[in-house]
């Protein structure tokens, strides 16, 4: 926020948070620098991008909202699944695959929204674990449609627009990544610094009061909770569409843990928390794996373990924190 | 940060350059292994196959020097597998891809592979389609419908006529039965029940009861392995179902060593299909597994290890061949009828499917020294997948 006078009108309010911080064109211009920097390293950059793309429809539910989600992959894996028999059965272009899965996996968020939104806490993860395991399973057993646990096979992707080839260093794939994630990133950034995301923030912090000030929490929740489902669909396609595979681990718990990891460790509840947790996540991951592949799991562990004890609002949390320190004295 | 970047940019430089100067007398193999989640287990002992075979045969074939690679696929992760495989060619500039030990991950770089025409050998994993999806694919394992139609038709011609199958119900589990049912009915069996049980921790004791009132001479099962086969053999002591007299068939998963640690007695008399056992009685098995158990610490080694073994083998003779050279259509070329032999017996690389060719042994559990082992007592040679023959026959 900056350091401007206290805005004095809610209008202003919102305002002050969309304007755009020099820190954020600076990291949008960084994401830029795989290209020349490290030309070797872009099929890994795609998936950090598909990463923070999916803990960001996290954030959206868990950050924003205060939806905790322990399945949230089902929509990831609704996405990958959607783009990959398109491309087998329908055509292989990727845009109009990514629309179709997104399509699909809004849909289903919203069917599921209304379980969703009649409960909180314990239940809610219960449920959307419960929903999210439920889902993996009917994918295994509907082994003629998905392969099981095979895989999908037959996902054939047409070059990107007609030209650009998913090719083996893995540029097409980050160029594509990277301009989904920033396109669905701008749409997030403009639905949370929106009325409609002030509200979100309310129905987080108490969720009986808001109805009292005329903000529907249940509608609100739907709302959301589609639109997150959505955005993990799109996270979903994409990896399906720059990977040409699909397979049952998109939809398993793993992912949806790993997403949780990914956006406690950025800090839920910013924008940013999810794209930062994830690019730590899986750098961190290629390099401990890359020194000893049975232990990396270990060091993830260690460097959770100290985020939430010493950054209880994540590593984003913890810098925003140290600069108000700073900015006071 | 003017530093960290310069202190970044002569790495860089230093490692293009090491790459360059090593590209000359080095063979790069990226192998790529699910070195740690559940099947962190398996991943080391094909491993451990490797690396015993390039501490007999030294690290040098045809005057290049052999370099591995070792990535971790982390379980079943396709996407994962697909960028590390990217990532090995055009970072690591490795020469040939191997390892793979789970089909979903074999696939994926099998693209790769193809794309960047580099040989790729697959050390384990089991599904017969995984080599057609790349020309330069080749396998060292086995399939799992050479075990098990090979066992269908053994049974057949073996004086059974009447048989009952139970098998898991997940990919594997359907390939095992069908496999079997192929083989049993072409020999002239008859199936009189299929039957497909729930994967994760089923209750057995329903489903070899219905086993036991059809009453069939024999049962083939097909589960997966660990605690599975131990709570099976529960099942069938309980439902008075003897091995002497019911003949159960299966795959060499179900009497695997610490199978038969769990199941004690009640797996006597089990027959399995295999294409290797530690137990097997040839000189160079014997050596194998004397020099494997002093090298990793007294484990028997299993067919994952000689899938990493016999993998390293083939590489190194396609080498040979092609005097060092790895470029894909020469390598794949020189391997393609590739003969030698392993632990596991004569093996062949079949020219036209690129897929192994070897001997399926037949095996009865019995107590040899006080000790629960595979004894085979009959064998069939030069089996070929049988999936591939059908597909040339069309």
């Amino acid at each position: 926020m900056p350091a401007s006078a206290a805005p004095s009108t809610p209008q202003q309010y919102l305002q002050s948070l969309s304007r755009w911080h020099p820190i954020e064109i600076a990291f949008w211009l960084a994401t830029l620098t795989p290209f020349l920097l490290f030309p070797t390293y872009l099929s890994l950059a795609s998936q950090i991008a598909v990463a923070a793309l999916f803990a960001l429809s996290l954030d959206l539910i868990l950050g924003y909202a205060g939806i905790v989600s322990l399945g949230h992959a089902a929509f990831f894996g609704i996405g990958a699944y959607t783009a990959g028999l398109f491309s087998k059965f329908v055509w292989g272009e990727p845009l109009s695959g990514l629309l179709v899965a997104t399509a699909m996996a809004a849909l289903v968020g919203y069917a599921s929204s209304f379980i969703v939104a009649r409960f909180r806490h314990l239940t809610l993860i219960m449920i959307t674990l419960g929903l999210g395991l439920l889902l993996a399973e009917a994918a295994n057993s509907a082994g003629w449609l998905t392969g099981g646990s095979d895989g999908l096979q037959g996902v054939d992707i047409w070059p990107l627009l007609g030209l650009f080839k998913f090719d083996l260093y893995g540029t097409t794939a980050y160029a594509y990544s990277l301009s989904v994630l920033f396109v669905v990133f701008l749409m997030a950034r403009r639905l949370i610094n929106s009325p409609f995301g002030l509200a979100l923030r309310g129905i987080r912090e108490n969720w009986v009061r808001m109805p009292a000030i005329g903000a529907d929490s249940r509608s609100h929740i739907r709302k959301v909770y589609t639109i997150s489902a959505g955005v993990a669909g799109i996270a979903g396609a994409v990896i399906a569409q720059t990977t040409s595979t699909v397979s049952l681990e998109a939809l398993s718990f793993e992912r949806s843990a790993d997403v949780l990891v990914m956006l406690v460790l950025g800090g839920a509840g910013r924008l940013y928390g999810g794209l930062v947790g994830a690019a730590i996540f899986m750098i961190a991951r290629d390099q401990f794996s890359g020194i000893a592949p049975q232990f990396w799991y270990f060091w993830i562990g260690i460097l959770l373990i100290a985020v939430v004890m010493l950054l209880p609002n994540g590593i984003l949390g913890g810098l925003s924190k140290i600069l108000a320190r700073w900015r006071g004295r | 940060m003017k530093r960290v970047l310069l202190a970044g940019a002569t790495l860089l430089a230093a490692g293009l350059m090491a790459g360059s100067a090593q590209a000359q007398g080095t063979i790069k193999i990226g192998v790529v292994l699910p070195y740690s989640g559940q099947f962190a287990d398996a991943a080391k002992q094909v491993d451990e196959g490797i690396k015993l075979y390039m501490k007999k045969h030294g690290d040098t074939v045809a005057g290049k020097k052999i370099e591995i690679i070792r990535k971790d696929s982390g379980g079943i992760a396709p996407p994962v597998a697909k960028r590390l495989a990217e990532e090995l060619i055009v970072r690591d500039k490795v020469d040939i891809l191997a390892g793979w030990l789970l089909t979903p991950n074999s696939i994926a770089g099998c693209g790769v592979s193809a794309e960047a025409k580099k040989v790729m050998v697959i050390m384990n994993a089991a599904t017969s389609i995984i080599v057609d999806k790349s020309p330069y694919c080749t396998r060292t394992s086995f399939t799992l419908p050479m075990v098990t139609t090979t066992l269908g038709s053994w049974a057949a011609k073996n004086g059974i006529k009447k048989a009952y199958t139970m098998v898991s119900d997940f990919a594997p589990g359907h390939d095992a039965e069908q496999g079997f049912i192929n083989g049993f009915k072409a020999g002239g069996g008859e199936i009189v029940g299929s039957v497909r049980m729930a994967v994760a921790n089923p209750d057995f004791s329903a489903y070899v009861q219905r086993a036991k009132d059809i009453n069939p001479e024999a049962i083939f099962v097909f589960i997966p392995g660990g605690a599975q086969p131990a709570a099976l053999g529960k099942a069938f002591a309980e439902r008075g179902i003897d091995p002497k007299k019911v003949k159960i068939l299966g795959t060499g998963e179900v009497t695997d060593d610490s199978a038969l640690k769990n199941m004690g007695d009640s797996a006597l008399g089990i027959i399995t299909a295999w294409p290797y056992d530690h137990n097997l009685k040839n000189k160079m098995n014997q050596d194998f597994v004397a020099a494997y158990k002093k090298e990793f610490g007294g484990d028997n080694p299993n067919f994952f290890s000689a899938g990493g073994y016999d993998g390293m083998t083939l590489i190194y003779e396609g080498l040979k061949k092609t005097k060092g050279d790895a470029d894909a259509d020469k390598l794949i070329a020189a391997m393609k009828g590739t003969k030698w032999t392993s632990p596991r017996g004569p093996m062949m690389i079949d020219p036209e499917t690129r897929d192994v060719v070897e001997t399926i042994y037949i095996r009865r559990v019995e107590k040899v020294g006080g000790k629960l082992v595979n004894v085979d007592f009959n064998k069939v040679e030069n089996v070929k997948d049988p999936i591939h023959e059908a597909m040339k026959k069309k």
